[in-house]
């Protein structure tokens, strides 16, 4: 009875919050294109879309894996020493040619991400602690393996870096691929079914028999491998290894998109194309801000702006 | 007698949706051992919770040493000399013994810092004097469950408790652990300490209590000297069934007896938990509803958990028409045909944020793939020929489980299970928390299942179902099999006098 009045009162607040939350990352990010065509110069080139388009490109490919383990009632805050870890191998591997450089440093991401999804799954570590460990170790071992900044010189790597087919570059493409082969993951095996089941309710998922280690485990080397070959197609574009700075604070920044596209912290709910939109829409307001000559604090007051709001959007929604 | 030091007069306590306690009358003296009993929703917590000053009453008044007080938190209620002694400890587990039993009241020295040496020695007398020996400079969570108990025990006297409330608080202890309790708590109850006792284990009851108060539905049904009350007494107050009372058959939809026949589909052998279970044998027939008695807590959960392999049991073996199957592995029991609906609903059954569909197919999925790919057609039609069959009400298979009725997202979970097409189907309280109507209709599919040859394990607080519903009902006790009541033997009074049974020779037995 309480419930049925409670449902009445709130109905349209609850829907208005739900609306917010599902699609105020898409109209964040028309609003914010419609104003740049507005206000800002020389917004409307294909010069400038491709510039935020291979600068969104790695963070968007961390927010993916992310995505996957918030979605799992987790977090993974290594990806950006992942990202560190990639670079400084594709630099240590190069000199066996770039295939095999880039096919180590992804095997290193994934190396990294199972022994995040083990800590969790079978000894029962919270993901935020385990990952931050190995977010702690990662950094320091690509450190050890490369001490300080070296420029890669390899034509492969530089036409990934910069090469690009009808005018689209190969980073987005990469990106792109990638957002649809995981959207469709989830959308569509069973490995996404479960898990969204063990995200959403860990106990009734064990109960149904759902294989729950298998598919945390798998939850975190997929992130790793994507943070890995992020960590490569960045190492591409800038044309050096830069294991001390590179994905530096690089996990907050997919947690944002993450969060800003959509997907609850509670777990239960992965959506990719929100994620999409959420690191667009960073992207985009750091770029208009930029562009309007005001400081990067400015920029980094707005992004708390748009995190708040996410968050408030998605308040709603944890109260089932 | 002399004045009650405690008691409460006409509480009433509501809750959105539920009158928890309704004119509720209670009294402790001091000196004396008061058993408080009553089955699941009887409100027994909530009244220790009104007198330890957790809830206010909504109506009626709790007096104190004869005074009326409003105890704002429990910390002023403690205070005031009542100490509640929780089912889980609750101490600081890393500090030392001594220091817990001081904590917040360290003796001093003259700067004002600990004087440990004094604190040392008045903690070792002060367990010496309940027949405890520990080395009180140890960390508390070095100690047993018992010992640990005992500490909790010793800094409730310390504090100069009147009262004394303890919750179950024999439920994790061993035979001799228990011994050693009762030995403190008869000291207590010659100190002029009122004692208030929880338990759910009747021989405890009679042991230890001098007065018992049952409850039943937030409602008072009796209170006097306990040894006025014989067993089978008791027993039918708890559960609101008088012994040789008419049977109204037909108050549920089941129709009663089935054909059962040949080999057991499943037999669990010699289960055993620590604590919980000791030593659970039972077979199930296909086409048998085994229904599966006893009070609260006697181990009819546990049993279930661990045949289906949600609790790993220390011992015991099950076996699925025959072959022997890993214990302690939920996905071992599912592939062998054994389905688990859980008791509780809401936490382990349903995944509320996921649609009907979804739900539906969530065990069923490896199997309805292909390269891991999900064949969503196949899908449908599952979700379909279930949806109509158990007829879910919902707003279609999209619609999120969460927002269904209990008695839907119970057909849901059902309806899980069916689509692995299970040899034996655990249930765990399938009824309970559903409409009138969802229940008749759960029950009606029970029995339809049954007769399709199922083997179906029926576990319900609820009498008229579980012998309505039920071909044979095995009835447990502290964990262990005390009786099997087959064909005539499937009554009212039979299963009450089963549950009031004196222990002879419990197998595994507690003492």
């Amino acid at each position: 009875m309480t419930q049925l009045a409670l449902r009445g009162e709130s109905l349209d607040r609850a829907r208005m919050m739900r609306l917010l939350q599902d699609y105020g990352v898409y109209v964040g990010v028309v609003a914010l294109l419609l104003a740049n065509i507005v206000l800002t110069p020389h917004f409307v080139s294909a010069e400038n879309f491709r510039t935020q388009a291979v600068q969104v490109a790695p963070v968007l490919i961390v927010a993916l894996g992310m995505a996957l383990a918030i979605g799992s009632e987790g977090v993974d805050l290594s990806v950006g020493s992942v990202m560190a870890l990639s670079t400084s191998l594709v630099s240590l591997y190069l000199g066996y040619g770039p295939a095999v450089a880039i096919l180590v440093a992804v095997i290193g991401g994934m190396v990294v991400g199972l022994a995040n999804g083990s800590l969790i799954a079978f000894i029962g570590v919270q993901p935020i602690v385990a990952t931050l460990a190995l977010m702690v170790a990662c950094r320091g071992l690509a450190n050890v393996f490369l001490p300080q900044l070296k420029d890669v010189r390899d034509p492969t790597m530089a036409s990934l870096g910069s090469g690009s087919v009808l005018g689209i570059p190969y980073l987005v493409l990469i990106a792109v691929a990638l957002a649809l082969l995981v959207a469709f993951t989830v959308r569509r095996t069973t490995f996404g079914r479960q898990l969204l089941a063990i995200g959403d309710s860990r106990p009734a998922a064990q109960l149904a028999g759902l294989p729950v280690r298998r598919v945390l485990i798998i939850v975190y080397v997929v992130s790793g491998a994507l943070a890995a070959i992020a960590g490569v197609l960045a190492t591409a574009r800038l044309t050096a290894s830069d294991p001390t700075s590179l994905g530096n604070l690089m996990e907050l920044s997919a947690i944002t998109a993450v969060v800003v596209g959509g997907t609850s912290l509670s777990g239960g709910r992965v959506r990719i194309g929100g994620t999409v939109a959420g690191a667009v829409l960073i992207q985009l307001l750091t770029a208009t801000l930029i562009k309007h000559d005001l400081p990067p604090s400015w920029t980094q007051i707005a992004q708390a702006v748009v995190i708040i709001a996410a968050v408030y959007a998605a308040r709603e929604r944890g109260r089932r | 007698m002399s004045e009650p030091v405690l008691s409460v007069q006409g509480v009433t306590k509501r809750f959105p949706g539920a009158l928890a306690l309704d004119g509720v009358d209670f009294a402790a003296y001091p000196g004396e051992v008061h058993a408080l009993i009553g089955e699941n929703g009887a409100g027994k917590s909530t009244l220790i919770k009104v007198f330890t000053g957790v809830y206010h009453p909504d109506e009626g008044q709790v007096r104190y040493q004869g005074e009326p007080v409003d105890f704002g938190t429990p910390l002023q209620a403690q205070h005031a000399g009542i100490s509640t002694i929780y089912q889980e400890v609750n101490l600081v587990p890393l500090m030392s013994v001594a220091r817990n039993l001081f904590l917040g009241r360290e003796p001093r020295n003259r700067f004002g810092l600990i004087d440990f040496r004094r604190m040392h020695r008045e903690a070792d007398e002060a367990l010496r004097d309940l027949g405890v020996r520990v080395d009180v400079t140890r960390a508390l969570r070095t100690l047993g469950v018992g010992a640990q108990q005992m500490v909790a025990l010793a800094r409730a006297v310390q504090v100069d408790a009147r009262v004394v409330v303890m919750d179950e608080p024999t439920s994790s202890l061993e035979p001799r652990e228990v011994q050693t309790l009762f030995r403190v708590i008869r000291m207590l109850r010659d100190r002029g300490i009122a004692v208030v006792y929880v338990s759910h284990r009747l021989e405890e009851l009679y042991e230890v209590c001098d007065t018992v108060t049952v409850l039943r539905d937030g409602k008072l049904v009796h209170t006097g000297p306990i040894a006025e009350l014989d067993r089978l007494r008791l027993v039918s107050l708890m559960l609101g069934r008088a012994m040789g009372e008419v049977q109204s058959e037909g108050l549920t939809k089941f129709s009663g007896e089935h054909d059962a026949g040949g080999e057991p589909v499943l037999s669990a052998r010699g289960l055993r938990i620590r604590h919980t279970l000791h030593g659970v044998s039972l077979d199930i027939r296909p086409g048998e509803v085994v229904g599966l008695g006893g009070l609260l807590g006697s181990g009819r959960s546990e049993t279930a958990k661990a045949v289906a392999g949600a609790l790993p049991p220390d011992e015991g073996e099950v076996l699925v028409a025959g072959s022997r199957i890993r214990t302690g592995s939920t996905p071992a029991a599912i592939r062998a045909g054994i389905s688990l609906l859980p008791e509780d609903r809401k936490a382990e059954g349903i995944v509320p944020g996921l649609s009907v569909r979804e739900n539906i197919a969530l065990a069923a999925l490896p199997g309805l793939s292909r390269f891991g790919l999900v064949d969503e057609e196949r899908v449908d039609r599952i979700v379909d020929t279930f949806m109509k069959r158990l007829r879910i009400k919902a707003s279609g298979p999209h619609q999120k489980v969460g927002e269904l009725s209990g008695g839907n997202q119970q057909k849901v979970l059902l309806a899980r299970w069916l689509a692995m097409q299970p040899k034996v189907l655990l249930l765990d309280e399938p009824t309970r928390g559903i409409d009138v109507g969802a229940k008749a209709e759960v029950q009606k599919l029970i029995d339809e299942l049954a007769e399709d040859g199922l083997g179906v394990l029926l576990i319900s607080s609820d009498m008229e179902e579980l012998i309505e519903g039920s071909d044979r009902v095995v009835v447990l006790k502290d964990g262990a099999v005390v009786a099997e009541l087959t064909g005539d033997e499937v009554t009212e009074d039979r299963l009450l006098t089963a549950i009031a049974a004196q222990p002879q020779d419990l197998e595994g037995g507690r003492r």
